[in-house]
């Protein structure tokens, strides 16, 4: 098994890790990728700033799968970490192992909810511009979101009041007014449960969201299943604007000015080509033509303008929902663990997004626990984590 | 047949923010060593995330007023994607779907008389580096300092018909945005550039020709000979056959006086442009777009009217004080401190032009204090300081803001002096060192004493009035 942990030197005793999408100065930030291999960026992310100020310790740094944009990490130039033909998530390993208390994630693509659904641990994925993305390694601009992953919903609690809050460096950084609204917790009495989203789960999937559903109703919340068909056509749009964004965040990596370079070519244009491919994965690379061809101007009016038209049906769909309910369960994934067989399908990220992209695409809070995910209305966090520590508890 | 020639121009501004358009980096780096004005933002480095500079939307907004444009109140950012060394991000920031200003009109003035050039949009951008060669060495180097720094792209409509208009359209910019202080518009620097689309058409078409793009033209001459070069190859295509014509952009080379293909329409990259979804869109409300309406300088043609019609001033001083904001500002302010119109034009447009002139300075680099300058209009005109002692002040003060005249004056003994016992002793020693200049003037021509004032007044280093002088030489002369 290859865990990829730099350990530092911490005297605090609350401990958490940070994944490879979040630049640190003194260790290296990878994102997973060869294509960076020993960059160490001039400044840190805003976030690792805040915790250190409040005097949690950084221990060390958890691998991902390239630029975070894979099924759980696999994807890594480090190589995918299996244990009993099971694929791993380097984070939820640590988190479940023990090491520290809390990891603090880049959600840039889903494989953070998936980790944590299948290692029965607990995240929060917050509203989009409530953490500052500064200092993250930028993939998906539009969606990717710090997120936190902990054993417990208390825990989850504590480290994002510890990072949240406006941030002048983050033009997305929502004004701390308005993210002062995820204190205030409103009771969570209606959840709804979306049929069209339940498609492809197998049958331990379909029990824990039973197991879940009845604690609920065990506590007195209303669980309705309700029909949608907008939502669950969320994974295709979100692809088409993941991919482009991803394709044009990464395209200034070269070989040239920071990272991996080649060793052997002739000419600058060789230098490039040469770097990009052989530090770029299949996956990465994959998605850098999906993102070119969306993007490209004969598609963009076709295939872009219309993902970013129904980014905002979708946003609207969910707004009804939340008229009615507080918030919606769905599955984080198809499976609570992926084998050889998935680890083949190159594209097994991008039907697994099935699950994780109505909260990606939106921006909207999701919390994983239990095996399940919940997608709250903006700003509901602190009501979700509530809930998800009821869920806790009743689970064990 | 008869052809008319087709131009649309690009023209690109640099914007006089103190800061680049993303980052509090400086964005003047005109003669900085490389890579002096750079961060981790600019030179595109994973994880900092742009933050407009209001100051660029400020500019922005300011530009497309004096252009008479609308202004879009809701204006965002998109990414131009294209891939070339001095792109340190590999995109662009720029506006694509809704630039800050759209719409506007230009008037111009050529020897064929006035003609309005509408303006199709002006977006704000970020430029990109620059690469330097190395002959020597073989190499290139990069320079980020001109990355992110902010520009201001002004899009004609293809209303332009001669470089005769182009030269009228591009001075009318720079005079605009000059008075709006929103940039220097100086090709020599850089800080102003201009692409230049062109076709050509048989008289009275409404059909437009193949266009050719020439790309950051840097100098208006240049342009002018480009624009002549390209019509005459565009006729010689359409009427001798000499060549296919194609949708192309091509490379300007004013040493050989030739543009050379650089690249067709078809193999022309793609930019893909989508919105940068780090920029949030920027939303100018009524305050904002009214604080800066408010702030727009009086238009040339409004400072005119009101220099011939209140101040009295003829057409010609109006019109040489108005080609420059610097020049209008400070007769503006030489006249509230002395209170003579002409004088202050005077003084504005022979002696301070000379001295701009002998320093090869433009109209714009005037950096005098108008006040400083009416208080030695005022000495002079007093007759308290001579005219010739003046202008040596004058110069003095273009090398230092801080001098005042008066105290200057008498620190250095540029003071008339009312001693007139001084004055007949100088005027007698001239009389008897200069016979003949006294018996010429005695036989009655009486410019032969100028001879004696001359004398008089190097001996007396100015400081006399030049009446006084005249009367008491012409009485010492009388006394032989």
């Amino acid at each position: 098994m290859k865990k990829y942990t730099v350990k530092t030197q911490t005297q605090s005793t609350a401990k958490f890790v940070a994944d490879d999408m979040i630049l640190t100065k003194d260790i290296p930030t990878c994102a997973g990728s060869k294509m960076l291999d020993g960059y160490v960026s001039l400044f840190e992310a805003e976030v690792l700033t805040r915790l250190a100020d409040k005097g949690y310790g950084l221990a060390g740094k958890t691998d991902v799968g390239e630029f975070s944009i894979d099924l759980l990490g696999e994807t890594s130039y480090n190589g995918a970490i299996i244990e009993d033909g099971v694929l791993k998530n380097a984070t939820a390993s640590v988190i479940k192992d023990g090491e520290v208390d809390f990891a603090i994630t880049l959600d840039v693509n889903g494989s953070v909810r998936r980790a944590a659904a299948q290692d029965g641990l607990v995240s929060i994925k917050p509203t989009y511009g409530t953490v500052s993305r500064f200092g993250t390694i930028p993939v998906v601009c539009s969606g990717e979101t710090v997120s936190v992953m902990a054993k417990t919903a208390d825990l989850c609690k504590e480290a994002l009041s510890a990072i949240a809050g406006h941030d002048d460096k983050d033009g997305t950084s929502l004004p701390q007014s308005e993210i002062d609204k995820t204190k205030t917790e409103k009771e969570i009495r209606k959840v709804a449960v979306l049929s069209s989203m339940l498609k492809g789960v197998d049958g331990k999937v379909s029990e824990k969201l039973n197991n879940v559903c009845e604690i609920l109703r065990k506590n007195g919340i209303e669980v309705t299943e309700i029909d949608d068909s907008v939502i669950a056509l969320s994974s295709a749009y979100w692809a088409v604007l993941m991919s482009a964004e991803c394709c044009n965040n990464v395209s200034k990596y070269d070989g040239v000015k920071y990272g991996y370079r080649a060793q052997n070519f002739m000419g600058i244009d060789e230098l490039y080509t040469n770097s990009r491919t052989e530090a770029f994965g299949f996956l990465l690379k994959s998605t850098i033509l999906l993102g070119s061809e969306t993007l490209s101007t004969a598609n963009y009016v076709k295939i872009y303008d219309k993902a970013l038209r129904m980014r905002r049906v979708i946003v609207e769909e969910f707004a009804k929902i939340f008229a009615s309910y507080d918030v919606v369960l769905m599955p984080a994934c198809s499976a609570f663990a992926y084998g050889e067989e998935d680890m083949k399908n190159t594209y097994k990220a991008y039907e697994e997004n099935f699950y994780t992209a109505p909260a990606s695409i939106t921006g909207l809070p999701a919390v994983v626990v239990g095996g399940v995910q919940f997608v709250g209305n903006a700003f509901s966090e602190n009501s979700m984590l509530s809930l998800a520590a009821i869920i806790e508890k009743e689970g064990k | 047949m008869k052809y008319e020639t087709v131009i649309g121009l690009e023209v690109h501004v640099e914007l006089a923010t103190k800061s680049k358009i993303f980052c509090s980096c400086s964005a003047h780096s005109y003669g900085a060593e490389p890579n002096a004005h750079v961060c981790p933002a600019c030179c595109g480095m994973p994880g900092m995330l742009p933050v407009v500079n209001k100051r660029v939307v400020d500019y922005g907004m300011k530009a497309g007023m004096m252009l008479n444009c609308h202004i879009n109140r809701t204006t965002t950012f998109d990414k131009k994607s294209y891939y070339y060394p001095d792109l340190p991000a590999a995109y662009q920031t720029t506006q694509w779907f809704a630039p800050v200003a759209v719409n506007g009109l230009v008037e111009i003035e050529t020897s064929k008389g006035k003609k309005s050039i509408r303006i199709k949009q002006i977006h704000m951008e970020e430029d990109a580096g620059k690469l330097v060669h190395d002959i020597r060495e073989d190499t290139t180097h990069v320079d980020f300092n001109r990355t992110s720094v902010p520009l201001i792209e002004i899009v004609s409509q293809p209303d332009l018909s001669s470089a005769e208009e182009v030269e009228a359209y591009l001075d009318r910019l720079k005079n605009l945005l000059r008075y709006a202080k929103v940039a220097e518009c100086e090709m020599a620097h850089g800080t102003m550039r201009c692409d230049v689309n062109l076709s050509v058409r048989p008289e009275g078409s409404d059909k437009l020709g193949v266009r050719t793009e020439m790309k950051n033209m840097n100098s208006i001459e240049a342009i002018k000979r480009a624009i002549e070069y390209e019509t005459a190859r565009h006729i010689d295509a359409i009427e001798h056959n000499t060549e296919v014509l194609v949708q192309e952009t091509r490379r300007w080379d004013d040493i050989k006086g030739k543009s050379f293909a650089m690249r067709s329409k078809e193999t022309a990259g793609d930019y893909r442009y989508f919105p940068d979804p780090n920029v949030m869109p920027v939303v100018i409300d009524d305050e904002w777009f009214n604080s800066i309406k408010a702030s727009l300088p009086e238009f040339p043609e409004v400072k005119r009217a009101r220099y011939i019609n209140e101040i009295g001033l003829s057409e010609y001083d109006a019109d040489q004080l108005i080609k420059s904001i610097a020049i209008c500002e400070c007769f503006e302010s030489a006249y509230a401190e002395c209170g003579s119109a002409k004088d202050s034009a005077n003084w504005l447009l022979s002696e301070c032009m000379n001295i701009l002139n002998s320093r090869q300075m433009s109209y714009d680099m005037l950096d005098v204090d108008g006040k400083a300058l009416g208080k030695l209009i005022k000495l002079v005109s007093e007759g308290k300081v001579g005219r010739a002692n003046g202008k040596k002040i004058l110069a003095d003060m273009f090398d230092n803001r801080d001098i005042d005249p008066e105290t200057y004056a008498k620190e250095n003994g540029y003071i008339v002096s009312n001693d007139t016992s001084l004055i007949e002793k100088v005027a007698k020693e001239a009389i008897a060192s200069n016979p003949r200049a006294v018996n010429d003037f005695k036989s009655g021509k009486e410019k032969a004493i100028m001879a004696l004032f001359g004398a008089c007044m190097k001996q007396l280093k100015g400081n006399c009035d030049p009446n006084t002088l005249k009367e008491i030489l012409i009485a010492e002369i009388n006394k032989i």
